[in-house]
């Protein structure tokens, strides 16, 4: 039917969101009476390979850490209002993310939930390992693998919805399926609907990083003022029986919907915007258009979605040395001339061996490269409050604690008035990814209890 | 006729996205008589000058006729991305505004209509 309307509020948009961002989203979804859905997306490239360290030393863990405190003020309203909940929380270990969600319901006196776990994107397994000797560059071979996961797609999330679940924790997922597998669910898409399918992909875009679409990421004062930003409000999109979808916030919240703010969050982390690929569909929104449809609603339309890639994304996590980061600041007169002798001091007792990076925190930082190339374009200056700050990344630990040990000693051996020493040494993961035939992957989803 | 440089961010917002070693740097026209500026003077030439210390591998425009927007891809241009880079920034998330500093040129009749801050 044409008023159909599901609604799908997203409550964490990084492993890091604000805790209490789901409370005013499920109380929106609730006051709208329409069937509602909350997502939760909490698992970048990297968390999980943080997450399979974790459950390394600790069996039941590897889940996302803030999935508790972010479930237990919202999770009884949920399941009492029949809003079904979807998240990736589940991280490296779904199973262990169920069990926490059961023992939650326990303590509320939550009468039995439906959780649901969507599994067969780790390939860490011997099995996966040798689907990873097929399709991985022989190069990585020889490196400490930390993870291994494949981007799975909408479907075991939409068969879990239509199996009754009332939760539905995954690993690894496109983001954009968190939204497109309960649309699916709901509508009875098939699978090669491929408009209705780009544009459910382009809704959970929008959504999948939380905030940055209300205003989030967004403020510039005097240019992008956003009204109450301290208090901003998380995405809600209305998504009808054709897919086509219209972007709101909960309330009463701080931040703004508008053209611009959905504008500059469709392109996020796009490249071609004719091919947006997702294990669901390519969508495309090289001829999309935003409408401003009213206060903090924004409909796009234009969206279109072409037939799904034949392989899907995997990202491989190794073990990857060390980074070191030394800090020491110099304020006042020549404080500017002062931090750059002490860089040129560093780099002359460290020699050519290691790569250094220098960084003059209040002359340049941000904007430089690794190779100091942009920092030797700046003129020696007369900044007055400076912080140098070296970095160096090497497998060998000692190597870079020797660098962090120079920058120590420019307590007094180096130039007048350095302060404020810091050090740290933090291990690394590198990664990569490489593509597998879909066929070779086989998602499932499993009724807990 | 001499026209009034101005830095692009009184014209255009963006925001910058990463994944793995690619940066994507969206410039959208605050208004759509903006776009055509856009169009001639924010090219893959001028951005790539712009980026020059990171060496990009490739620079790719896409424009966006319906968001009045372009899209930059710049290739291995994050030190290695997010795992590698030795940045304080490893994602890149401030490029966009290196981008918004480039100069570009406006009717002297548009001062009413730019962004704010000068």
């Amino acid at each position: 039917m044409a008023d159909d309307i599901l609604a799908i509020g997203c409550a964490a948009g990084f492993a890091g969101d604000r805790i209490d961002a789901a409370g005013p989203v499920v109380d929106t979804l609730i006051a709208r009476g329409a069937p509602g859905v909350l997502i939760f997306e909490m698992l970048a490239e990297r968390t999980l390979a943080l997450a399979q360290l974790a459950r390394r030393q600790n069996p039941e863990g590897g889940f996302a850490p803030l999935m508790e405190p972010a479930l237990r003020p919202i999770l009884k309203r949920c399941v009492e209002h029949g809003i079904r909940i979807v998240s990736n929380f589940g991280s490296a270990n779904p199973r262990a993310a169920a069990n926490r969600i059961h023992q939650i319901a326990r303590e509320q006196a939550i009468p039995k939930v439906r959780v649901a776990v969507v599994e067969g994107d780790d390939l860490s397994d011997a099995r996966g390992r040798e689907i990873l000797h097929a399709y991985l560059d022989p190069a990585y071979a020889s490196r400490e693998l930390v993870s291994a996961n494949v981007y799975l797609g909408a479907g075991a999330i939409a068969e879990a919805l239509q199996g009754g679940a009332q939760v539905v924790v995954t690993g690894r997922v496109a983001d954009p399926s968190l939204v497109v597998g309960p649309a699916t669910a709901h509508f009875g898409w098939s699978e090669t609907d491929w408009d209705r399918l780009g544009r459910a992909t382009m809704a959970g875009h929008l959504l999948e990083c939380g905030a940055q679409v209300t205003g989030g990421y967004f403020a510039d004062p005097g240019l992008k003022d956003v009204p109450d930003l301290a208090t901003v409000g998380y995405p809600i999109a209305e998504i009808t029986a054709d897919g086509a979808f219209v972007i709101a916030k909960a309330e009463p919240t701080g931040g703004v919907v508008d053209s611009r703010t959905v504008k500059e969050q469709l392109l996020y982390e796009v490249h071609d915007p004719a091919a947006y690929l997702t294990p669901d569909v390519v969508a495309d929104i090289s001829q999309a258009e935003v409408h401003e449809i009213g206060r903090d609603r924004v409909a796009v339309s234009g969206v279109r979605g072409h037939p799904r890639p034949d392989t899907l994304k995997t990202t491989v996590c190794f073990s990857g040395g060390w980074l070191g980061e030394g800090e020491i600041s110099y304020a006042g007169p020549n404080a500017e001339a002062r931090a750059r002798l002490a860089a040129d001091i560093v780099r002359q007792r460290v020699g050519d061996a290691l790569l250094l990076r220098f960084d003059l925190i209040g002359v340049l930082s941000v904007f430089g490269d690794d190779r100091n190339r942009m920092l030797s374009d700046v003129a020696p200056g007369d900044a007055r409050d400076v912080r140098l700050r070296v970095a160096a990344a090497d497998p060998d630990r000692a190597k870079v604690e020797r660098v962090l040990g120079e920058v120590m000693a420019l307590f007094t051996c180096g130039p007048a008035g350095g302060g404020g020493v810091r050090t740290a040494v933090t291990p690394r993961l590198g990664s990569t990814s490489c593509y597998v035939p879909r066929e070779l992957i086989h998602p499932t989803f499993t009724m807990m209890e | 006729m001499n026209q009034p440089q101005v830095p692009l961010y009184r014209l255009a917002h963006g925001r910058t996205g990463d994944k793995g070693n690619r940066s994507n740097i969206s410039v959208i026209a605050y208004r759509p008589e903006f776009f055509p500026v856009l169009l001639e003077q924010v090219t893959e030439e001028r951005v790539a000058a712009i980026f020059r210390h990171r060496a990009p591998a490739a620079i790719h425009r896409y424009v966006l006729p319906g968001l009045g927007a372009l899209n930059f891809v710049l290739d291995d241009v994050l030190d290695g991305g997010v795992n590698d880079s030795l940045n304080l920034d490893t994602h890149g998330k401030n490029l966009v505004f290196l981008l918004l500093g480039l100069e570009v040129s406006v009717p002297s009749e548009w001062e009413a209509l730019l962004a704010g801050i000068k």
